[in-house]
C-alpha cells in the first residue's frame, strides 16, 4: 500500500507542476517503478501463458462443446460431464477404479518410500549417501523410451523373457506367461515400474530437507528423554521439514498422474488389454486422438486436473501452515 | 594395548557418528546398508541390463536361457546402430545432432529465462508479485499430459507444427524451475542488492553481476532438469514434427522399441545401444552437478 500512496503523491505533484492531468507521466512513473520487473518476467510469462494457461483455459472451454476437429466446436453445456458420469461405462467400470488403485498405491506408497529412503540415506556418511542417492535417482533420469526397451524384454511373453526364463528354471511356472498382455498382471507390473522410477526430485528435496535440520534439535529432544526413532521422525524430522515434505508430496501427486501412460507403453496398445491398465490419461488419448471426440476428451482432462488439484490441496492441509 | 583397541572400537560404536549426516562409519548404520544394498541392486538391474545388452554379441542376445551379464563384450551393436538408416532413410547421426542442438539451446535459454523471472519474483517490488508467484506455484501441479489436445491445437494455430522451435519453446515453460530459483534467490540478503543500487547499478547489471554468480547451484539444478526434459523428449517429435530429419534421438529410440513386439530380441542389442547413448549424458551431468543440486534442494520447500 505504501508504494501506491507514494505513487499517487507523485502523480499529484506532477499534475500540480504541469497543470495537466498526467496520464502519460503516471504511465511513465509506473514504468520506472515496475517496468523492469515485468521486463524480467516477460519471456517466461509469455511462454507460461502460451503453453500452460491457454491450454488449460482451452481445455475448460472445449469441455463444454462438441468438437470433432473438423467442424467448429458446438456448445453443448454440461453434456460431456453428464455423459462421463452417466453413460461412459468404460470410464466407470475400468478407468476410474484403475486410476484410483494406481494412484493410491503409487502416490502415497512412492512418497512414503521416498521419505524412508531419504531418512535412511541421511544417516550415512557423505560418500555412500551420494552413491545410493545416485542409484535411487537414476531411474528418474532415464528416458521413458529407454526404459520401454528394458521392461519389454524383462517381461517378454515368450520363454526368452528374463522373468519367464527365471521362473521357468525355478519351476514356479510351467509355461511362459504373457505378462504384459494379461489383464491380471498388467496393473501390478505398471505399479512396480512406476514405483521403481518414483525417486525423483521430490526424493532429493526430502533428502536435502532432512540434512538441513539442525542436530541440536535431536540433542535437545534426547535430553528431554525422547529415545525412540519413531518419535524422532514424527516429532522432529517431519515437522522441521514440512515445506520439503509438501514439495515432495506435490511432486509425487503430479508424477503419479503424469505416469499414466505407462500401461499403453508396456502393453503396446490403447486401449490396454481388456482395459486392465487403462488410466484416465489413456482414456483422454483414446477419445481425443483415436476417436476425435475432442470436447469429451477435454472434459476428462478437466476432471484429471481437478483431481490433481484436490490431492495437492489435501497435501497442503497435511503439511502446509505451520513452519 | 587392550585400551587402545577399545578406543578404536568405540569410534564406531560411540555417539559421535550416530544420527543425521554422520562423518564416518558407525555400527548403527549397518542396518541401513542391509536394506539399501539389495534395494539399490534391484533398482540398478534395468540399467545393468541396458549396459550389458548394448555390448552383447548376437549369439548372447539370442541365448537361451537369457543371461543378464555379457561374457564377450563387443561394439557391434554400436557400429550397427550408426550404419543403420531409419525406415525413411535418416541416419542416426542426424537424430543425435538434432538432440544435441535442441538440448543445448533449451538448457541455455531456460537458465536465463527462468532466472530472470525468478529474480523479478524474488527481489523486485511490483503489485502483482504475490499473485504471479501464487499462479506459478499452482502450476507446479500442472500435468502437461492432461492438456495434450488443446496444446496441439494451439501449437497448430501458431504455425509451430513441424517447426524447429517447437522442440524448445514448450519445454521452457518449466514452473518448477522458476519456483526453485525463486526460493534460492530469496536466500540472498536484500542488503547486497541495495548496496549495489546505491552504487548506481542498473537492474540488468544487478541480475548479471550479483544474482547470477550467487545462484550457480540453483542454475546447475535448472540446467539438469531442463536437460532431462529436452534430451529425453520423444513426445514432441511424435506429436508436432512430421519431417523425419527434424526429429530427435529419443524419438528414434522409441521407434526401435515400438516395433519390437515382432522382433523383441533381434532389435534388442541395437535398442540397448541407443538407450545407453541416451542414458550416459544424463548420468555424467548429474554426477558432475550433484553437489549443487543438493544445495538447491535444501531451499525447495513449499509453504
Amino acid at each position: 500500500m505504501g508504494t501506491s500512496t507514494i505513487a499517487q503523491e507523485q502523480v499529484a505533484q506532477e499534475r500540480a507542476r504541469t497543470g495537466w492531468p498526467g496520464f502519460g507521466s503516471a504511465l511513465r512513473d509506473w514504468f520506472n517503478r515496475e517496468g523492469s520487473a515485468y521486463a524480467f518476467l516477460a519471456p517466461y510469462s509469455l511462454l507460461f501463458i502460451i503453453f500452460i494457461i491457454i491450454p488449460v483455459a482451452a481445455a475448460i472451454l472445449l469441455s463444454f462443446t462438441f468438437f470433432d476437429a473438423v467442424q467448429p466446436p458446438r456448445f453443448v453445456g454440461l453434456d460431456n460431464y453428464i455423459a462421463l458420469i452417466t453413460q461412459d461405462d468404460t470410464f466407470m467400470r475400468y478407468v476410474l477404479p484403475n486410476t484410483i488403485q494406481f494412484a493410491v498405491i503409487v502416490g502415497p506408497g512412492g512418497y512414503a518410500l521416498a521419505f524412508l529412503l531419504a531418512w535412511m540415506l541421511a544417516q550415512l556418511p557423505r560418500l555412500p549417501r551420494t552413491i545410493f542417492a545416485l542409484i535411487l535417482y537414476s531411474p528418474s533420469m532415464t528416458a521413458a523410451v529407454a526404459m520401454a526397451v528394458v521392461w519389454k524384454t524383462l517381461f517378454s511373453g515368450d520363454q526368452t523373457g528374463y522373468l519367464n526364463s527365471f521362473l521357468l528354471t525355478l519351476g514356479v511356472i510351467t509355461e511362459p506367461v504373457q505378462w504384459l498382455q494379461s489383464p491380471q498382471y498388467l496393473m501390478t507390473i505398471m505399479i512396480i515400474v512406476t514405483l521403481w522410477s518414483s525417486m525423483g526430485i521430490g526424493f532429493l528435496a526430502m533428502l536435502a530437507g532432512i540434512l538441513e535440520i539442525s542436530p541440536e534439535l535431536y540433542e535437545a529432544a534426547a535430553i528431554d528423554g525422547m529415545n525412540s526413532r519413531l518419535q524422532e521422525i514424527f516429532f522432529i524430522t517431519i515437522p522441521s521439514m514440512r515445506p520439503q515434505m509438501l514439495f515432495g508430496a506435490v511432486m509425487a501427486i503430479v508424477g503419479t498422474f503424469q505416469a499414466g501412460a505407462i500401461g499403453v507403453v508396456l502393453s503396446g496398445s490403447n486401449p490396454t488389454p481388456q482395459y486392465a491398465g487403462q488410466l484416465i490419461v489413456n482414456h483422454i488419448e483414446d477419445y481425443g486422438f483415436l476417436r476425435y471426440e475432442m470436447g469429451y476428451a477435454a472434459a476428462i482432462s478437466v476432471v484429471l486436473l481437478l483431481m490433481v488439484l484436490f490431492f495437492s490441496r489435501l497435501a497442503t492441509r497435511l503439511f502446509g501452515g505451520g513452519s | 594395548m587392550i585400551a587402545r583397541r577399545r578406543e578404536w572400537w568405540s569410534q564406531y560404536t560411540g555417539l559421535r557418528n550416530r544420527g543425521m549426516n554422520p562423518s564416518g562409519f558407525h555400527v548403527s548404520q549397518i542396518k541401513f546398508y542391509v536394506i539399501l544394498i539389495p534395494l539399490s541392486a534391484l533398482m540398478l538391474l534395468p540399467i545393468v541390463y541396458i549396459i550389458s545388452s548394448a555390448f552383447k554379441p548376437p549369439d548372447e542376445l539370442f541365448a537361451f536361457p537369457p543371461r543378464l551379464l555379457v561374457t564377450n563384450p563387443t561394439l557391434k551393436n554400436f557400429t550397427d546402430l550408426f550404419s543403420l538408416l531409419s525406415t525413411s532413410g535418416v541416419p542416426i547421426s542426424r537424430y543425435l545432432f538434432n538432440s544435441i542442438l535442441i538440448t543445448a539451446i533449451t538448457v541455455a535459454a531456460s537458465v536465463f529465462i527462468s532466472s530472470a523471472a525468478a529474480y523479478a519474483l524474488s527481489k523486485k517490488k511490483f503489485r502483482l508479485k504475490q499473485a504471479l508467484f501464487a499462479i506459478n506455484t499452482i502450476a507446479l501441479m500442472f500435468v502437461p499430459i492432461a492438456v495434450t489436445i488443446p496444446r496441439f491445437l494451439i501449437i497448430e494455430s501458431l504455425g509451430l507444427l513441424d517447426n524447429f522451435w517447437v522442440h524448445i519453446l514448450p519445454v521452457l515453460a518449466l514452473p518448477v524451475g522458476v519456483f526453485l530459483l525463486k526460493q534460492f534467490i530469496d536466500g540472498i540478503p536484500d542488503d547486497v542488492i541495495e548496496a549495489a543500487q546505491i552504487d548506481g547499478a542498473s537492474d540488468l547489471r544487478i541480475y548479471w553481476r550479483i544474482i547470477l554468480p550467487m545462484i550457480t547451484p540453483a542454475l546447475a539444478t535448472i540446467a539438469i532438469l531442463t536437460f532431462q526434459a529436452a534430451w529425453n523428449n520423444a513426445e514432441i517429435s511424435t506429436l508436432y514434427i512430421n519431417t523425419e530429419s527434424q526429429r530427435t534421438l529419443a524419438f528414434y529410440l522409441s521407434t526401435l522399441t515400438s516395433t519390437t513386439t515382432v522382433n523383441a530380441v533381434a532389435g534388442q542389442g541395437i535398442a540397448a545401444a541407443a538407450a545407453l547413448i541416451m542414458f550416459v549424458p544424463n548420468l555424467l551431468i548429474f554426477i558432475i552437478l550433484q553437489r549443487q543440486v543438493m544445495s538447491t534442494m535444501a531451499h525447495s520447500g513449499l509453504k
